[in-house]
This record gives C-alpha cells, sequence and structure tokens, in this order.
C-alpha cells in the first residue's frame, strides 16, 4: 500500500498521542485516589458513609462513560455555571466513572484478605486506621493489580471518547486525517494499533509492579494467564 | 440551576424514539456478540495453531482497542471496500464484534468449568464430536456462564450511546439533536443518564433472579 501521510500528519498524529497519555495519567490518578477513598469508605462502621460510598459506586457504574461527558461538558457549565478546561472535564468524567469500577475491586480485595488477619489486628489494638494501613492494604493490594490493569486498558479505550467532545486526542487526530486525506483504511488502522501498543505497554508495567509488590509481602506470583480476570468490566460478577 | 419539566415533557417523545433504538441496539449486539464469542472460543479450541494463532491476535487486538475507533473504521472504511450497510447494522456489527471478544473468554471458563468425567462419560458411550458438544459439553457450559453472559449485557447498555457518532439517532442521539434545536441542554441529558441508571439497575435485578434459578 501506497502510504499518504506526510511528516506533518504524523506530528498531528504525535499530538493525539500526547493528549490521550496526558488524559490516561491524570484520569488514572484520578480514578485510583476515588478508588481507595470509595472502596474503603465501604468498609466504614458508620452505615452513612457505607451508604454514600455504595451510592457513588452504583450511580456511576450504573450510567455511560459518555453521559458522564455529556453532563461534565455541556450541562455543568449550563446548569452550575462551572466551566470546566477540556482536559480537566475529561479527567473528571473519566476518573469518576471508572473511579466507581476501581472502587469494587478495593473493596472485593479488602473483604478476601483472611478474617484472622483482622482479628490479629485487632488482638494487638490496632485501631481500625492502622488495621487497615498496616495490615490489611498491604495484603489487599497486589491482589488489586491485575483488576486494575484490566481496568486501565478499560480507561485507555475510554479515553477515546473525549474526541467526541472535540478534544484533540488520538482518535480526533484519526478523525482529522481521515478528512484531510479522503482516505479512512490506513489512518485508522494505524490508530488503532497504537492504542493496541499502549494497552499492551500498560500490561506490562502492571504485571511488573504486581510481581514487585509481591515479593515485598513475601509471596510467589501465580504465572498464570492475564485473561483469567478480564470480567472486572462486568464488575456485579466479583 | 434552572430545571424546565416543560423541556422534560417535550423530550419525552424523542426520548422514546431513542430507547426502541438503543434496545434494538442492545438485543442484536447480544445476540450477535454471544455467536461470535462462541465461534471464537471453538476456533480458539481446535488443534490446529494456524487457526488459533490469527484468531487469537484478531481478538486480542480487538479487545484492546477502543469500540469508537472501530466504529469509525467499520462506518467509513467499509464503504471504501465497496460494503454499504445502514447506520444501525453497522453498529450492531461494532458493538456484536467488540463483546464477542469479552464473551469468548467467558465461554471458555464455562467450557473448561465442565467437569472431565463429562467429556469421559461421551467418550465411554462413543459420542461423536459433535454431539459430545452440543448435547454434554455446551448445555452445562452455558448454564454455566449466562450470569457473567448478563454481566456484558449490561456493560454493551453503556457503550450503546457510542453509537451516536456514527449517526444512530439512539438515545444519546436523540438528546443531543433536542438539545441542539431547543437549547436546553441540563434535562435531555439528565434524563437519558437516569434512564441508563434505571435500566441498567433493573437489568441487574434481572438477572440476580436468573442466576439464582440456573446455578
Amino acid at each position: 500500500m501506497n502510504s499518504s501521510m506526510t511528516p506533518g500528519l504524523w506530528e498531528l498524529v504525535l499530538d493525539g498521542v500526547w493528549v490521550t497519555v496526558q488524559l490516561l495519567v491524570l484520569s488514572a490518578v484520578l480514578a485510583t485516589a476515588v478508588a481507595f477513598a470509595a472502596g474503603i469508605a465501604r468498609t466504614h462502621r458508620l452505615w452513612i458513609v457505607r451508604f454514600l460510598a455504595g451510592l457513588y459506586t452504583e450511580v456511576f457504574r450504573g450510567t455511560s462513560a459518555l453521559i458522564m461527558m455529556f453532563w461534565v461538558f455541556f450541562v455543568m457549565p449550563t446548569a452550575f455555571g462551572w466551566q470546566l478546561v477540556p482536559l480537566w472535564a475529561g479527567t473528571l468524567a473519566l476518573g469518576l466513572t471508572y473511579g466507581a469500577y476501581g472502587a469494587e475491586v478495593v473493596r472485593g480485595a479488602i473483604a478476601a484478605v483472611p478474617q484472622a488477619q483482622r482479628d490479629a489486628g485487632i488482638a494487638l489494638s490496632l485501631t481500625p486506621w492502622q488495621r487497615m494501613r498496616l495490615v490489611l492494604l498491604p495484603q489487599a493490594v497486589p491482589e488489586m493489580i491485575p483488576p486494575f490493569s484490566n481496568l486501565l486498558v478499560e480507561l485507555l479505550k475510554g479515553t477515546a471518547l473525549v474526541s467526541i467532545m472535540g478534544m484533540g486526542d488520538l482518535a480526533f487526530s484519526g478523525n482529522l486525517i481521515r478528512l484531510a486525506l479522503q482516505e479512512s483504511t490506513e489512518i485508522y488502522t494505524y490508530v488503532l494499533v497504537i492504542y493496541f501498543v499502549l494497552a499492551f505497554l500498560l500490561t506490562r508495567v502492571m504485571r511488573g509492579l504486581e510481581k514487585n509488590l509481591k515479593v515485598r509481602t513475601g509471596r510467589t506470583v501465580r504465572t498464570g494467564s492475564p485473561e483469567t480476570t478480564a470480567d472486572v468490566k462486568a464488575g456485579a460478577a466479583a | 440551576m434552572n430545571w424546565d419539566w416543560n423541556a422534560v415533557a417535550e423530550f419525552m417523545p424523542h426520548f422514546r424514539d431513542g430507547l426502541v433504538v438503543t434496545l434494538q441496539a442492545l438485543v442484536l449486539g447480544s445476540l450477535l456478540s454471544f455467536t461470535l464469542g462462541l465461534v471464537w472460543t471453538l476456533l480458539m479450541r481446535t488443534p490446529t495453531r494456524w487457526v488459533r494463532w490469527p484468531v487469537g491476535v484478531f481478538t486480542e487486538f480487538v479487545r484492546n482497542t477502543p469500540l469508537l475507533v472501530q466504529l469509525f473504521f467499520l462506518f467509513y472504511v467499509l464503504p471504501e471496500w465497496g460494503l454499504t450497510f445502514s447506520a444501525l447494522t453497522m453498529g450492531v456489527i461494532g458493538l456484536g464484534l467488540h463483546y464477542s471478544t469479552y464473551t469468548m473468554q467467558v465461554y471458555r471458563a464455562g467450557i473448561e468449568g465442565v467437569p472431565a468425567g463429562q467429556w469421559e462419560a461421551a467418550k465411554a458411550l462413543n459420542l461423536p464430536l459433535r454431539r459430545t458438544w452440543t448435547a454434554v459439553i455446551l448445555p452445562q457450559a452455558v448454564r454455566r456462564v449466562v450470569p457473567a453472559l448478563g454481566n456484558y449485557v449490561i456493560s454493551m447498555l453503556k457503550d450503546t450511546p457510542l453509537l451516536m457518532t456514527v449517526t444512530v439517532l439512539e438515545m444519546l442521539g436523540e438528546a443531543r439533536l433536542f438539545s441542539q434545536r431547543a437549547f436546553e441542554f441540563t434535562e435531555p441529558v439528565t434524563v437519558i443518564g437516569l434512564a441508563f441508571i434505571v435500566i441498567s439497575y433493573l437489568a441487574s435485578l434481572l438477572l440476580r433472579s436468573l442466576e439464582r434459578r440456573l446455578v
């Protein structure tokens, strides 16, 4: 196939990749923070805290990421008068949506720590917060990594939604180039391959991280195929 | 914050049209993903790696790339190759194909979960391969995986708004069209947001009762 891509168009693709990566990193940070906050809140002893965290998870898991994005981009400015910079609006919508999926992962992993560990924490008269920080989380976090890794790939795929809002990410660059060249096979193939490579790199990094964290808690890594946990997205299975 | 109930009332007929299209896409997309997923799983079990390898790479690729870009690919590239379908058909193909790469893993887990004794019994009864699959393995495997498949239907529901980008007038498409005409953004987007929460909540209740019946 004769390539019609000029250096200028490749530059446009690179700009798109940069926006996608920025958005991915920012929303991953927000989603992780929200996931831990909501996931830990669901183990709180006050019912109202548990209820609010549960409400947040159900609402954000129940609705579509794209609708959240419409809400943040179009409804928030008119209804509340808050106009966010596109990058932050995208981060907010994606971070809150995927944070809700992550909260379920965090809750599940904490609940999976053996009861004896909790009892030991109580026997040592640790405060609830110390128990969480020193006993439960160090054991739960390595277990969260494989589902988080899958969620991260889902988040990467989710970042493409911002192109609908007119943000210049990789998918948006793809559309611009299609318009410029009047030819779509080549550019969309490149765009898909770039997303695939990014997803591949993400899974690699996460697998390294899992190994690292497990070694620190003195456990060995299962050498199973990573796909077996791929259904976090359909979180209700947990 | 100003909420206008009149705008909600005016939006309702459009909402109903959008809901019908959303549910159509969801049902057809689910059926396609259930069938294709099963095909992928069975292909992944063929003895020759010349089948397994391409299928594995293709499905891995589809699973790890955004559905949105895949929809653009279908919508803009297929006509270049001389294949034209209606927007809804294209959307259904996109949804079904994307989710088939998830359902294939569900089926795989279901098939691996069938006890080895069942395979041995089929062999002892001298059942041909086709009968072994259709009469022994699949009925047990599919039964086990219905809840997991249902979860993917709920995920797919939440991805149907993407079809808006390829000109399908599902709920979000109707909402956007209405907003642009009436200059009211708050009401339509909030209404369909709530509709999604309600539908996916009802679906999860339905699924839970189905799960109790089957498992």
